[in-house]
């Protein structure tokens, strides 16, 4: 009825003066389409963290070597590693919570010579369980088993890029590599995990039995970086932890006033601090982005003062033969609310786009989401509202005598 | 013979404005009335108080005392609400300024009034406002807009939108006071056409040219009524024919002189 034709009115003088309604919806478009980008730079940058974690396997709790306490001075994390395979065998003999559990050699990079050419790779000694732990399939052939773990068969699981980087296209599986002098046979390949946000390669790797890992190539003093351990349930991660604790602590014959020389940590302990780090930067450019669209509210009221003051005589006009103040304050308001969702429409247009762009041009992971978009209209269609209702208000209350008589 | 229904009725209006210290006595106790199908003009000079009345007889203000009854419904009663919806459906008004809505056509600006009708007695605007306009002569001008069209026109879409809600009273304020003479002729003759065909007329004016063609002259000084005489008016269409004839024949002079010269 009358509010249905007021925005009649509205919608048609907002067509009728283009370029001030575009100016007008400037602010807002860039304000909300800035907001999207920003939070969806954010969110991609948190979904990427999380992946990553996801990657490193389920349920996973982590033991790496303590500060070696020399006389009482520390020397620093991992400055002497404590960590044995006995540790390892002993988690898993005693620990209730743990469901598999490896010890984890890692070597600087090895000397590879196979397929096509040669290549330097991290080398990693694990037990069978550590592909369950980390949740790494193959793509070809199959992970070591605990036979050959046992007798230190020479066998090896090939990462992605030392695949592609010795045989190209072709499946290595049977083909023999030598891993620092020593002859070995593959035995698989593992599938893909991509990068990390760092630019690290996680395929840049090849795993073998850490029995061989350790008597072949690593040698006698080689030592234990880590122990991983994944438990049955996520429920189930601080209970181990303590568990593993207490198992280490009486491994290593701590008395009660010794400190650990390990670290028990979690998956989460793990990525909080990346986690927190990007919580905060999503804040602080969605806050930057909120800024621009206030600044885009205060460019509707601007324009719409002026608007008010440049169209005295219409409004004049619109009383004189009948109009009421309200129905002159809810045309400018109407008018107002229109331009800013259309404003906010267009901006989340931009955002989605420019969000998408920048994922596909700049390869940043971006995720617009649907929160963001529905908050983003919502807060534009209340910045027409709140920077429309003054000026808005200013037009009703003129007189329309004085009003006419407005050049 | 029935009597004929009071249009308008003032009984002893006052308004004064206080500017600053001093105040203002712009209607010193003004009584007339208007009967329905009377062309009245109301004159005097600048200060004289004739806005001040029109204002208050267009619902655009209150009296400071006395009573304004319009289709007896007394007006200076009325909240603000209830008198924009009483200059809507009782009041046309037409400008000096022909205030029209730029960038709208003929048509839209016709149909405004329409737009804020609580009443709704009338349901297709668009109809409404093409009949007014044809009333007017410019039912080929519809879709134009008023950049496109001549002052005369123009006061002429304005005339149009005072009559589409069949106001009981059609107020103009000065309205050839912006147009040439023959123009003037041209909207005198339109206003005493629609009043042949019953429609009340009101014209507040201060030109004796544009009161000879009202019925009745109403002149204020100094905030009061000091004459009100029924006249015989001129015919606007006639004089509008003689002015037509004496312009083309003053073009055909000119024409001539213009050959003889060369």
């Amino acid at each position: 009825m009358q509010a249905l034709r007021l925005v009649k009115v509205a919608g048609k003088s907002i067509i009728k003066n283009k370029m001030r309604t575009l100016l007008t919806m400037l602010g807002i478009i860039i304000g909300v389409g800035a907001v999207i980008v920003m939070v969806a730079i954010g969110e991609g940058a948190q979904f990427e963290i999380e992946q990553q974690i996801q990657n490193l396997g389920t349920n996973m709790v982590v033991v790496t070597p303590g500060a070696a306490q020399t006389s009482g001075a520390s020397q620093g994390a991992s400055s002497f590693s404590r960590l044995t395979p006995e540790d390892a065998k002993k988690i898993k003999n005693e620990s209730i919570y743990s469901a598999n559990v490896s010890p984890v050699f890692s070597s600087f990079r090895a000397q590879i010579v196979g397929g096509e050419g040669n290549w330097r790779a991290t080398i990693l000694g694990v037990t069978p369980e550590y592909q369950v732990i980390r949740n790494w399939d193959t793509t070809s052939g199959r992970f070591f088993d605990a036979r050959e773990e046992r007798t230190g068969a020479k066998v090896v699981v090939l990462g992605k890029t030392i695949v592609d980087q010795l045989y190209g296209d072709r499946d290595p599986v049977g083909e023999r590599v030598i891993v620092n002098r020593v002859p070995m046979q593959v035995i698989g390949v593992l599938e893909s995990k991509g990068q990390t946000a760092d630019g690290n390669d996680q395929d840049d790797f090849i795993v073998l039995p850490y029995t061989t890992a350790r008597n072949r190539i690593l040698g006698r003093w080689s030592f234990m970086r880590q122990i991983l351990i994944n438990t049955y349930t996520p429920e189930d991660i601080p209970l181990a932890q303590e568990e593993v604790r207490a198992i280490l602590r009486e491994a290593h014959g701590l008395a009660s006033w010794e400190a650990d020389d390990f670290e028990v940590r979690n998956q989460e302990q793990l990525s909080e601090a990346a986690q927190g780090t990007t919580e905060v930067m999503t804040a602080l450019l969605a806050a930057i982005a909120s800024i621009s669209l206030l600044v885009g509210g205060i460019g509707i009221m601007n324009i719409m003062l002026v608007s008010v003051t440049e169209r005295t005589r219409e409004i004049g006009i619109r009383m004189a033969i009948g109009a009421r103040g309200s129905d002159v304050l809810t045309q400018f308001l109407i008018e107002s609310i229109v331009m800013s969702i259309l404003g906010g429409a267009l901006g989340i247009a931009l955002g989605v786009g420019g969000s998408t762009l920048l994922g596909s041009t700049m390869g940043w992971a971006t995720a617009v989401n649907t929160e963001t978009v529905v908050i983003a209209i919502a807060f534009s269609g209340a910045v027409g509202i709140f920077f429309g209702f003054y000026p808005a208000r200013k037009a009703a209350a003129l007189n329309p005598i004085d009003a006419l008589r407005f050049e | 013979m029935s009597e004929i229904k009071e249009v308008i009725r003032v009984l002893d209006i006052r308004k004064t404005y206080e500017m600053g210290k001093t105040k203002v006595h712009a209607l010193q106790g003004v009584d007339f009335s208007v009967r329905e199908g009377e062309m009245v003009a109301i004159m005097g000079a600048s200060g004289s108080g004739k806005s001040t009345l029109m204002n208050i007889i267009g619902g655009l203000d209150y009296p400071t005392s006395g009573s304004y009854f319009l289709d007896d419904i007394e007006i200076n009663k009325l909240s603000k609400n209830q008198l924009a919806d009483i200059r809507n459906q009782k009041i046309g008004f037409v400008f000096q300024g022909f205030n029209l809505l730029a960038r709208t056509s003929a048509l839209e600006n016709t149909e405004l009034p329409l737009l804020y009708d609580r009443s709704k007695r009338v349901k297709k605007h668009s109809e409404a406002a093409r009949h007014s306009l044809e009333r007017v002569g410019l039912g080929d001008r519809v879709d134009h807009f008023p950049n496109e069209l001549s002052g005369g026109q123009q006061q002429r879409v304005a005339i149009a939108r005072a009559l589409v809600t069949n106001p009981s009273l059609v107020l103009a304020d000065e309205p050839t006071g912006n147009l040439d003479s023959k123009t003037t002729v041209e909207v005198m003759s339109l206003f005493q056409e629609l009043n042949a065909e019953g429609v009340t007329i009101l014209l507040v004016t201060h030109e004796d040219e544009v009161a000879r063609y009202a019925k009745r002259i109403v002149e204020l000084r100094d905030g009061k009524i000091i004459r009100d005489i029924q006249q015989t008016p001129d015919i606007a269409a006639q004089d509008l024919k003689e002015l037509l004839a004496t312009r083309a024949n003053d073009q055909g002079i000119e024409e001539l002189e213009a050959a003889e010269a060369d």
